[in-house]
């Protein structure tokens, strides 16, 4: 017989790769944009020495010490507190005033990887007084990343750049007052903290968990393809109350979203959506 | 045109990438503006811009190009005749359904929107049906995405690094692929032509 090549070798290896994945640890990156994905897990192979990634496989099915450090190349993990200080400005000026109508809050920020927007998200609404009647969910589906969340610890190195874009997001005191430094990083005050749940969730498989009123979830969407930005988009709709509100990346937006009626556009510029009441 | 293109057919090409950093506005205004507003093929373009502002590129080129261009966004199908800029501080990659998807992982080469990204994405999906152009530009983004799109056996230009504001991009493609040629911008130009549709 000859070989069916309307597929690479490549791509039917991812196929499967993820496929075990799923089989093997409930982790479902079968949705997830491909070229990115296979970029970084044919990046895992070369760094971590497998030929190919039918090789990294049998490894990731017969070692569970594997699952760790492939989640950190499947999740991407980028973030800095107050980053786009455009968005938080924005939530701060605008979405901030709505917010104060309501007697408590519940703010979920999905997919929170290290946790640089939870605690962004903590020090506006301390700063703003809306802290003590509100709770936040922060959720991630790697487990080493909300560790690094829950723990609150960065490179002094990137203080710089979360100064910059605290002020710049309309901080109304100094970034300084939330951390003590020591030992070269900087250690965020864990009373900012107090109100979070950290949570396992997954956008691909679990459910909504609570009525919010505020879900941010940025630069996570477009890693997924577009049946998987319609399910994470439809929890939200469902999760939010009317008139509640999502913020997305920069570069993100609900065009091509099979739920894009269900929102208006709030803040255009920010990505701020606001759930159409009449729903 | 000159003897050396003679052997070099777009014939089969189905797409276009390009990528650039210093000087990619000169090389850019020499190569667009040309090109009819019904030009068959998308050319998508990655330069290097800086993260924490917008672009002027692409309003600068629209202003002086026919055919439609326009930010990359997330999702978005890949049309003819349109020139998809990388937005700062985001990848683009092409996937197999030839749509674009915008990623924030790491820099590349210290750049993002990083060339190699979006080549090797790219020479994934087009295969030999990808033309990849290198302008002008001061690092070595760019070479190993352009060895992709040759072993995927698609085509590499590079602009002449002596006709370059920069020269550091051609040269490092130059010198990491054998089979890219160098070629004057207007070389280029008549090559893109060829592509045009026949007036009726």
């Amino acid at each position: 017989m000859t070989p069916d090549t309307t597929l690479s070798t490549e791509d039917i290896e991812l196929r499967l790769f993820l496929e075990a994945m799923y089989s093997r640890y409930h982790y479902d990156f079968r949705e997830y944009s491909k070229a990115s994905l296979k970029r970084r897990l044919l990046l895992a192979c070369e760094r971590m020495g497998f030929p190919s990634l039918s090789a990294l496989q049998g490894q990731l099915l017969h070692d569970d010490t594997m699952l760790p450090q492939l989640l950190s190349y499947l999740t991407v993990q980028v973030s800095d507190m107050f980053r786009d200080p455009g968005y938080f400005r924005a939530i701060r000026e605008h979405v901030i005033p709505h917010l104060k109508t309501y007697p408590s809050l519940k703010v979920w920020v999905a997919g929170c990887s290290s946790g640089e927007e939870l605690y962004s998200l903590a020090i506006l609404f301390r700063e703003e007084g809306l802290e003590e009647k509100t709770m936040f969910y922060a959720t991630d589906i790697n487990g080493a990343a909300l560790a690094k969340a829950e723990a609150g610890v960065y490179d002094l190195q990137r203080i710089a750049l979360f100064t910059r874009n605290h002020r710049l997001s309309g901080g109304t005191g100094s970034l300084s007052e939330y951390y003590n430094a020591a030992y070269g990083a900087a250690c965020f005050d864990k009373t900012l903290r107090r109100r979070t749940v950290f949570s396992d969730h997954s956008l691909a498989s679990d459910s909504v968990f609570a009525e919010l009123h505020l879900v941010s979830c940025r630069n996570v969407l477009i890693y997924f393809d577009r049946p998987l930005q319609d399910r994470a988009v439809g929890l939200f709709k469902d999760a939010l109350v009317r008139n509640g509100f999502l913020g997305i990346g920069a570069r993100e937006s609900l065009r091509f979203n099979a739920h894009a009626k269900a929102f208006r556009e709030f803040l255009p510029v920010e990505r701020i959506y606001q759930k159409r009441s009449d729903l | 045109m000159s003897v050396m293109q003679h052997d070099l057919s777009l014939l089969d090409i189905e797409a276009i990438v390009i990528g650039a950093s210093a000087g990619a506005i000169a090389s850019l205004t020499q190569l667009l503006p040309p090109l009819g507003p019904d030009y068959p093929l998308p050319i998508l373009v990655t330069v290097h811009v800086p993260p924490d502002q917008p672009s002027s590129i692409p309003s600068l080129l629209q202003a002086k190009c026919r055919v439609t261009i326009k930010e990359a966004e997330d999702k978005e199908f890949i049309c003819p005749g349109t020139v998809y800029f990388a937005p700062p501080d985001y990848h683009v990659l092409v996937e197999k359904d030839r749509s674009l998807s915008l990623s924030n992982e790491e820099p590349v080469s210290y750049a993002r929107p990083s060339i190699d990204v979006l080549f090797e994405s790219a020479a994934d999906v087009y295969g030999k049906t990808l033309l990849a152009l290198i302008l002008s530009g001061a690092n070595h983004d760019g070479a190993r995405g352009s060895r992709s799109v040759l072993k995927a056996g698609g085509i590499v230009l590079v602009q002449l690094p002596e006709s370059a504001a920069a020269r550091v991009m051609p040269e490092a493609t130059l010198a990491a692929c054998p089979d890219a040629r160098a070629m004057s911008l207007s070389d280029i130009n008549q090559l893109l032509a060829s592509r045009e549709p026949r007036e009726s």
